[in-house]
C-alpha cells in the first residue's frame, strides 16, 4: 500500500470544510439581505450614515433600499444553518490544527524551506504561473512555496479571524469576553470585518479552485477524495 | 483483508462507540443541569443545543456591556411592527393608567401590577446595545424595574425552569430560563433616556435582556407566567420564534 499524496484525516476535514463553508457563505448572504448595508464603529442603523451599501432589495421595509419591493425573510433557517455549521467547522478545525501540529503536517507540508523563501524562488513560482506552465507529475506530490504561504495564511490568519470577528457579535459571548469586541473597535467594525474576511475566503476559493483545474483537475480531485492523484494524463 | 486494515477497522469500530456513547454521557449530564433549550429537535437542534448549552454555562454571571451617557445613539431606532391593535389603543387613549402586568403560574402570590407600582419599586438604569439579529443596533439608557425584584415579590417555586412573557399584542411571547430571569441587567423597562419609553421602542412596558439580540425583548409586556416546562405553552418550542423559524435562545 503506497503513501496517499493526502492523508485520510487531510481529506476528511477538507470536504467537511467545503460543506461548512458554503452553508455559511449561502446562510451569510441570507442574512446580508436583511441589512445590506455596513457601519464602523459601535452602532448602525437606518438612521445612521453606513460606511458602505449593498445595492440590492432587502427582506425587511425598514431598509431604504431604492427597490419597490421587499425580499422574503430566510432569516430563521440561515441563522440556524450558519452557527450549526460554524459548530461542525470549528470543531473539523481543531481536529485538523491539532493532528496537523502532533504530527508534524504543517512543519513537513506546509512551511516553506529557507532556500524558496528567496525572492528568487517565489518569482519563479509566479513567472510559472503567469505562463499558465502546467507543474510536473513531481509536482503534484507537494506543495510549492505560494501554496505554502496561502494555506499558512488562510488556515492560521484567515480562519481565526473569522471565527474571531462572529463571535464579537454574539451579546452573551462578549458579555463573558468583552475584549472580543472592544480590541476590534465595536459591533458594527466586527460586523463589517467579518464581511471582508468572507470575502477574503470566498477570493481564495476562487483562485483556488481554478489553479485545481489548471493543474489538472481529475488528478488533483482523485488525490483529494481517493488520496491517489493516478498517472493518465489529461489534456488540458 | 489485510492485518493492517483490520486492526484499522476494529480502532474506528472502538473510536466511534466511545463516540456514540460520550455523546450519551453528555446528552443526559446536559439535561439535568438545564442546558438543553426547549427547541433542541430537528434539523438544526444540534447546533441551537451547543449554542445554548456552551453560552449558558460561559454566561451564568457575566455582564452584558454597559457604556457611557456620550455614546447613547442619537435617535433609538423604533423597528417596525405590525398594527397596534385595540386593545392597545384603548389603554393608550387612556395614558395606560389602566395598563397591568399579570404575574401567575408558580408563583406563592399571583398578582397584577399596575405601571405605577412598578415604578414605586426601586428603579434601575443600564446603558447597553440593542442588537437586532438582522445585524443593526443601538445604544440607548434603559430604566425600569429588575424582573428579579417582581419575581421575589411573588416568590417563585423551587422548580420553577422558565418565565414565559406575553405582549398584548397576539401571538407575540417568548421565554427565558431562571438564569436569565434573575440576571440583574434583565428589567421590565419603562423608561428610556431619562423620559418614559416611547410606544415605537416598546413602551409602556418592555421586557430588556441584553445578553440575547432585540427580538428576545418583547414590546407591551401584559402578562408574566412561571413555569417548569415549555411543552405546554404553543407547540411546545419554547417561544413563539421558533414557531417561525428562528432560534429560541438568542445569545448570538
Amino acid at each position: 500500500m503506497t503513501t496517499p499524496r493526502h492523508a485520510d484525516l487531510v481529506r476528511v476535514t477538507h470536504w467537511i470544510t467545503t460543506l461548512c463553508f458554503f452553508a455559511l457563505l449561502v446562510s451569510g448572504m441570507e442574512i446580508v439581505i436583511s441589512h445590506p448595508r455596513f457601519y464602523w464603529g459601535e452602532t448602525g442603523n437606518v438612521l445612521t450614515t453606513p460606511l458602505f451599501k449593498i445595492p440590492i432589495p432587502s427582506s425587511r421595509s425598514l431598509v431604504p433600499t431604492g427597490y419597490g419591493y421587499v425580499m422574503p425573510d430566510q432569516n430563521g433557517w440561515s441563522r440556524a444553518l450558519h452557527f450549526q455549521s460554524a459548530w461542525i467547522v470549528v470543531a473539523t478545525g481543531l481536529l485538523y490544527v491539532i493532528w496537523g501540529l502532533v504530527t508534524g503536517h504543517f512543519r513537513k507540508a506546509l512551511l516553506p524551506a529557507k532556500t524558496d523563501l528567496s525572492r528568487r524562488g517565489i518569482w519563479t513560482v509566479i513567472a510559472n504561473h503567469l505562463h499558465f506552465k502546467r507543474p510536473s507529475d513531481e509536482e503534484a506530490w507537494s506543495y510549492n512555496v505560494l501554496q505554502r504561504l496561502t494555506y499558512l495564511f488562510v488556515i492560521f490568519i484567515l480562519f481565526p479571524l473569522v471565527i474571531w470577528t462572529g463571535l464579537a457579535m454574539s451579546p452573551a459571548f462578549v458579555s463573558a469576553f468583552p475584549a472580543t469586541v472592544t480590541l476590534l473597535g465595536g459591533r458594527q467594525t466586527a460586523r463589517t470585518l467579518h464581511f471582508f474576511i468572507t470575502l477574503a475566503l470566498t477570493l481564495f476559493l476562487l483562485v483556488h479552485v481554478a489553479l485545481v483545474a489548471l493543474a489538472g483537475f481529475r488528478s488533483r480531485m482523485r488525490a483529494m477524495i481517493t488520496g491517489h492523484p493516478g498517472t493518465d494524463t489529461e489534456g488540458v | 483483508m489485510s492485518q493492517f486494515s483490520r486492526r484499522k477497522l476494529i480502532y474506528t469500530g472502538l473510536a466511534a462507540a466511545a463516540g456514540v456513547s460520550g455523546l450519551g454521557v453528555a446528552a443526559s449530564l446536559a439535561q439535568k443541569y438545564g442546558l438543553v433549550p426547549p427547541d433542541h429537535g430537528g434539523l438544526y437542534g444540534l447546533g441551537e443545543t451547543l449554542t445554548y448549552a456552551s453560552q449558558r454555562l460561559l454566561t451564568r454571571h457575566s455582564f452584558a456591556r454597559e457604556f457611557s451617557r456620550s455614546q447613547i445613539s442619537e435617535r433609538p431606532l423604533p423597528n417596525e411592527i405590525a398594527p397596534l391593535s385595540e386593545p392597545f389603543k384603548r389603554l393608550q387613549a387612556g395614558g395606560f393608567a389602566d395598563w397591568r402586568l399579570t404575574v401567575d403560574g408558580m408563583v406563592d402570590r399571583p398578582g397584577s401590577f399596575s405601571l405605577d407600582q412598578l415604578k414605586s419599586y426601586p428603579s434601575r438604569s443600564q446603558i447597553t446595545e440593542l442588537s437586532c439579529e438582522e445585524g443593526w443596533t443601538y445604544i440607548a439608557e434603559w430604566i425600569g424595574v429588575p424582573l428579579s425584584h417582581v419575581l421575589n415579590l411573588v416568590g417563585t417555586h423551587p422548580q420553577a425552569r422558565y418565565v414565559v412573557y406575553f405582549s398584548i399584542e397576539p401571538d407575540w411571547w417568548e421565554s427565558i430560563d431562571m438564569a436569565d430571569a434573575m440576571h440583574p441587567q434583565t428589567f421590565l423597562t419603562y423608561g428610556m433616556n431619562g423620559d418614559v419609553l416611547p410606544v415605537g421602542n416598546g413602551g409602556p412596558l418592555r421586557l430588556r435582556l441584553p445578553r440575547q439580540l432585540g427580538y428576545k425583548s418583547v414590546k407591551f409586556i401584559t402578562h408574566l407566567t412561571v413555569t417548569d416546562s415549555m411543552k405546554k405553552f404553543g407547540k411546545g418550542l419554547g417561544s413563539a420564534s421558533p414557531e417561525g423559524g428562528y432560534a429560541w435562545y438568542a445569545g448570538i
